[in-house]
């Protein structure tokens, strides 16, 4: 072999040996990154928090949010916890988050991450609050309804609804969360006075179904009446002929009077 | 001193090891002043931050003291900082910056521009405190050497930071960062972090002499770009430097004090000097010492003179 062709091969297997470091090393990278990144379905972020790819790519991990919550609910996830590493959560059952009207979470927020754009506590969607029905002493038909008085969009957010129950006089008080207006904030599930917490703060995504649009709730318009069975407008055996009463169809048998 | 392979040279390079090897105990502690000084800057950035975390330091009332870490932070309520690679990464994974975080951007960015950029290896990040640690025992064991990597991995670990994260959609060094897992963590408490420190530590002493500072750590890599002009250099006396090469040995970045590029230039020129000081504390002849590089010029065009060079 000429000497060059030598070094050629030399630079060749050097090139290959590179170029193959590099791709092993970026796909283990990205591989870390994926795991980190695919976002534990349990997490509750901060108010205001973009959604969950927006929220990845934006927050700093510096912790001025946590700095800036003056009950310290927030937290950041330590490296090797199932959470992605170094963003803010809370856990309600410790601390919830009390929905301070001047945000100072999202204020102290440098990125955007915790969006400015939220200008009223109560617009913020941290997460849902879900009832265990089984569990959840007022469903069992006690009086706690803790919750409901706890939360400070009461009304609103829980509502309570009265049912008879059985041979009993008492009535039984039932607590509804209405996704419309809970902000996710905790406070219920902290004051739960269940062994573990009846009422839960859980993201939106893990509760919340969605009918689909092609369903219909007939009984929700007021005007939009789709289908009309006045007894002229049907076809009938013949032009300007009107059917006697009880004659339209569907209706002749029922209306004769034989049944 | 221009005769390199001469007897007197060389004699004099063996007196000037001998000073460096017989200091006397006053001569030892007053070598160390810079890395009590640096230890200083290093842990007290991280009271500073525990100490707004924690035990809500404020300055002026009601104002946290400086709140955040070293990935962005805010002074007195007033003053933003944010690590400009960080920030290009999130950029690059596709979120918008904010006018805070370029604000902060410039002023971290502006000052390791005027001081060098690896200023921030040898006096604020964290890491460096155990990978120093790790490089001082590696030197008392005397560890050889298991296998070579160039130094300008870092380079192309840095590029693929930023290709990283514009494919993956998250800053990709910041998510894996031991320099940030390493603050955090002592500052917003703990995780797993300090296994990849342990990881950098025993691979700094066993496996790659100043492997992770001075050949992976693509933020080291960003730092040595940035600061390549900066104001704060070492000076390089070539009149009184003797060609000991004690200098080189306490380095990390060993390749900066090449004596013929040093005599060319009169001062460390490379942006991989961290401004760390091990040089000039030990140089024997004072042929090293910290100065402003406006000034450089005219100090060496003086010895020069004074020498008859
Ligand atoms: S709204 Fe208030 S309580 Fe809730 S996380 Fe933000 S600072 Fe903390
Ligand atoms: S303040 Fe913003 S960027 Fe910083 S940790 Fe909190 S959410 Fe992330
Ligand atoms: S989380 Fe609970 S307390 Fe908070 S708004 Fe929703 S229902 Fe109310
Ligand atoms: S090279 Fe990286 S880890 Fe080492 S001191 Fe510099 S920034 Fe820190
Ligand atoms: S040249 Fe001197 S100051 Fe620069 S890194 Fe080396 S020992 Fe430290």
């Amino acid at each position: 072999m000429a000497e060059h062709d030598v070094a050629r091969r030399d630079f060749l297997v050097k090139a290959a040996q590179g170029t193959a470091m590099a791709a092993t090393g970026g796909l283990l990278w990205v591989y870390l990154l994926k795991q980190e990144a695919r976002a534990h379905p349990f997490a509750l972020r901060p108010p205001g928090a973009l959604a969950e790819k927006d929220f990845n790519a934006a927050c700093i991990k510096c912790g001025q949010c946590v700095v800036g919550c003056p009950y310290h609910t927030l937290k950041l996830s330590g490296s090797g916890s199932d959470l992605p590493i170094g963003m803010p959560f809370f856990e309600p059952r410790e601390i919830p988050c009390y929905l301070c009207p001047d945000i100072p979470c999202m204020k102290a927020c440098p990125t955007g991450a915790l969006s400015p754009e939220l200008k009223n506590i109560n617009d913020s969607r941290m997460g849902l609050a879900v009832i265990d029905l089984e569990n959840c002493l007022s469903w069992k038909g006690l009086r706690c309804e803790i919750c409901h008085r706890e939360c400070p969009l009461k009304g609103k957010a829980i509502t309570l609804e009265t049912h008879p129950r059985g041979i009993s006089k008492h009535a039984m008080f039932y607590p509804i969360v209405n996704s419309e207006y809970c902000t996710g904030c905790g406070i219920c599930e902290k004051a739960c006075p269940t062994t573990e917490a009846a009422i839960r703060i859980l993201p939106h995504k893990l509760v919340q179904g969605k009918i689909g649009d092609h369903y219909r709730l007939g009984w929700t318009f007021d005007t939009e009446i789709t289908q009309d069975f006045k007894p002229s407008d049907v076809i009938g055996p013949g032009e300007g002929k009107t059917l006697a009463p009880g004659k339209a169809p569907g209706q002749d048998y029922l209306n004769s009077g034989d049944l | 001193m221009s005769d390199l392979g001469g007897y007197d040279a060389r004699l004099d390079a063996l007196a000037s090891t001998e000073k460096v090897h017989n200091l006397s105990f006053t001569g030892k502690l007053w070598s160390w002043r810079y890395i009590v000084l640096r230890r200083f800057t290093q842990l007290g950035i991280l009271l500073l931050f525990y100490g707004t975390a924690h035990w809500a330091w404020q300055w002026p009332e009601k104002t946290p003291l400086l709140s955040g870490n070293l990935s962005a932070s805010e002074f007195i309520g007033l003053i933003p900082l944010a690590d400009p690679l960080a920030a290009l990464q999130i950029f690059l994974a596709g979120h918008v910056l904010r006018q805070e975080t370029l604000i902060g951007v410039a002023i971290v960015f502006g000052f390791y521009l005027l001081v060098s950029g690896r200023t921030f290896c040898a006096w604020m990040c964290p890491v460096n405190m155990v990978t120093d640690l790790a490089g001082w025992l590696r030197g008392k064991l005397d560890i050889r050497a298991l296998f070579h990597v160039h130094r300008n991995v870092r380079y192309f670990i840095l590029a693929a930071t930023l290709i990283l994260s514009a494919l993956t959609g998250v800053a990709a060094f910041e998510w894996v960062s031991p320099v940030g897992m390493m603050h955090r963590e002592i500052i917003f408490g703990i995780g797993f972090g300090f296994l990849a420190l342990l990881a950098i530590f025993l691979f700094d002493l066993l496996i790659l002499k100043n492997g992770w500072c001075g050949h992976l750590c693509p933020l080291g890599a960003f730092w040595s770009l940035v600061g390549k002009a900066g104001l704060v250099r070492v000076r390089f006396d070539k009149t009184s430097c003797t060609h000991c090469g004690e200098c080189a040995k306490v380095c990390p970045e060993p390749q900066v004090l090449n004596l013929k590029k040093l005599e060319e230039r009169g001062l460390v020129f490379s942006g991989e000097c961290s401004n760390c000081g091990r040089c000039t504390a030990l140089c024997p002849e004072g042929s090293l010492a910290f100065d402003l590089r406006p000034l450089i010029r005219q100090h060496n065009a003086r010895a020069a003179g004074s020498t008859g060079h």
